[in-house]
């Protein structure tokens, strides 16, 4: 197991978002998660890299680093949290005063204090991984969202990260520009990188994905196999869901 | 220093008009290059970095960080700048503490910098969204870091406009220094004008060199505009 997170809680003033949950993340695995909004799928995400401090909750690491937020966290441990994982965002956040290529290098240079030539390197198979070597030299305000997002991606994957977050990286573009980021996602879940996932594409989820887990109110509803979870799922709540983003009329 | 004192006294009584202009110009002139820029310069810089501390206590979450500099920014706009300078010039000797006309003006001016850019630094910090924090937080980043890496670089390009108003009117403020004694521009001025009482013309022409001086700034604020803008859309 990759990462174990039990009895996790989280409440923002009395409005309980994470409500005692459990998630398990197999290394190389890709987890969706799904579910209407407010349901608590965004909030998870954020509290694996501690952009949300949980109130309570366990978290166990394969390589046997453990966090148990029912104690003071220290700020060094929230940055070993952090530097596990990368972290692809809705609406792209790249910083607009670094072209393409200095986003990406930004995080192996500043962070991890690697050596320049090494670094321009690894930004320039990245950025043509993303397929956007031609573009590097562009700030974000000359790219497409769809473009920013595929930035957004190879900052991420820069700091070679052991998990990759997404949350919800798609909704935020025009539906044309969505297959461009698609394709980009699609080819990472084939090299096994472990990624957890966010969000309103269900078909793309489904097709992906190793697991599936539904949030509804807080709680985790249901998980499992694409095909059971999203084919012939159990629970009322997810055939509901389902039902309601399939046939949206 | 001898050379230029000696040359005010070339400044005869009788002159008027366009000679006295011409005559007084150099004195006025050299006045702004020996105490008014290095005034209105030192004090900048150091009021900026005075002002970026006093803003990121006043972004501290603890209420002890915050108070101190809640008070420093209080006391110094709610009191006149001639005040301060007379507290510090005039009213420190009687504690034992007489320090020269210049570096009074120094420490006056930075303090009064310090506390009005403060706000702007602040207003600036927290109009870059959480977002960008966040984007930093993800690839690893500290809060100094963050700070020093993402996010002053882009507050830096929002405060210029509220900064370059403060360099500007702190140009003009240190004619306040002629006050303390400070030999600057515009006690030049008053010097000639007490010897030939063409108090319009003088003044008028010490007010003409501070203009010219404040247009250059200007120029020099819109070169500084465009350079930050290069990675903003159009």
């Amino acid at each position: 197991m990759f990462l174990s997170i039990n009895g996790l809680a989280k409440s923002f003033g009395t409005n309980e978002v994470l409500k005692n949950i459990d998630v398990e993340v197999e290394k190389g695995e890709v987890l969706s998660i799904i579910g209407p909004s407010g349901s608590g799928k965004t909030t998870l995400l954020r509290c694996i890299n501690a952009l949300e401090h949980p109130d309570k909750g366990i978290f166990t690491f394969q390589d046997g680093f453990n966090l148990n937020f029912d104690n003071k966290i220290s700020k060094q441990e929230i940055l070993r949290l952090r530097r596990k994982s990368g972290m692809v965002f809705q609406s792209y956040n790249l910083f607009p005063h670094k072209t393409a290529f200095e986003n990406v290098i930004e995080g192996p240079l500043i962070v991890q204090k690697r050596k320049k030539a090494e670094v321009k390197q690894l930004a320039e198979n990245l950025l043509e991984k993303v397929g956007l070597k031609d573009k590097m030299n562009l700030y974000p305000y000359q790219l497409s969202g769809g473009q920013q997002q595929r930035v957004g991606i190879a900052r991420a994957l820069a700091m070679e990260p052991e998990l990759m977050l997404f949350d919800e990286p798609t909704s935020a573009l025009d539906p044309e520009l969505i297959g461009e980021v698609l394709t980009v996602i699609r080819d990472l879940a084939k090299e096994d990188w472990t990624m957890v996932f966010v969000t309103h594409e269900i078909q793309f989820a489904g097709e992906v994905s190793d697991k599936v887990l539904f949030m509804d109110g807080g709680y985790i509803v249901e998980q499992g196999s694409p095909e059971e979870v999203l084919k012939s799922p159990k629970e009322k709540r997810t055939q509901q869901f389902l039902q309601r983003i399939l046939n949206p009329s | 220093m001898f050379h230029l004192n000696n040359m005010l006294y070339t400044i005869s009584a009788n002159m008027e008009g366009w000679e006295l202009f011409v005559n007084s110009l150099l004195p006025m002139i050299s006045g702004a290059i020996k105490y008014t820029i290095p005034l209105t310069l030192i004090s900048f810089v150091l009021g900026l970095l005075v002002a970026l501390l006093t803003a990121m206590m006043r972004l501290s979450k603890s209420a002890l960080i915050q108070a101190p500099a809640v008070i420093y920014v209080s006391a110094i706009r709610g009191t006149p700048l001639l005040v301060q300078l007379f507290i510090i010039f005039y009213g420190l000797p009687s504690l034992g503490l007489t320090i020269d006309p210049f570096p009074s003006a120094i420490i006056a001016f930075t303090l009064n910098v310090g506390a009005y850019a403060s706000e702007i630094i602040r207003a600036s910090i927290l109009s870059i969204s959480k977002g960008q924090w966040e984007a930093a937080f993800t690839i690893g980043m500290t809060k100094t870091t963050a700070l020093k890496r993402i996010i002053l670089p882009q507050a830096a390009r929002v405060s210029v406009p509220p900064l370059s108003n403060s360099f500007i009117s702190l140009v003009k403020d240190t004619s306040l220094a002629s006050l303390i004694l400070v030999a600057e521009l515009f006690r030049k001025a008053q010097e000639i004008a007490a010897r030939t009482y063409d108090f319009l013309l003088l003044y008028i022409e010490a007010a003409l060199i501070y203009w010219v001086i404040c247009f250059i700034l200007s120029l020099a604020q819109t070169a500084l505009e465009k350079r930050f803008d290069r990675y903003v859309a159009k």
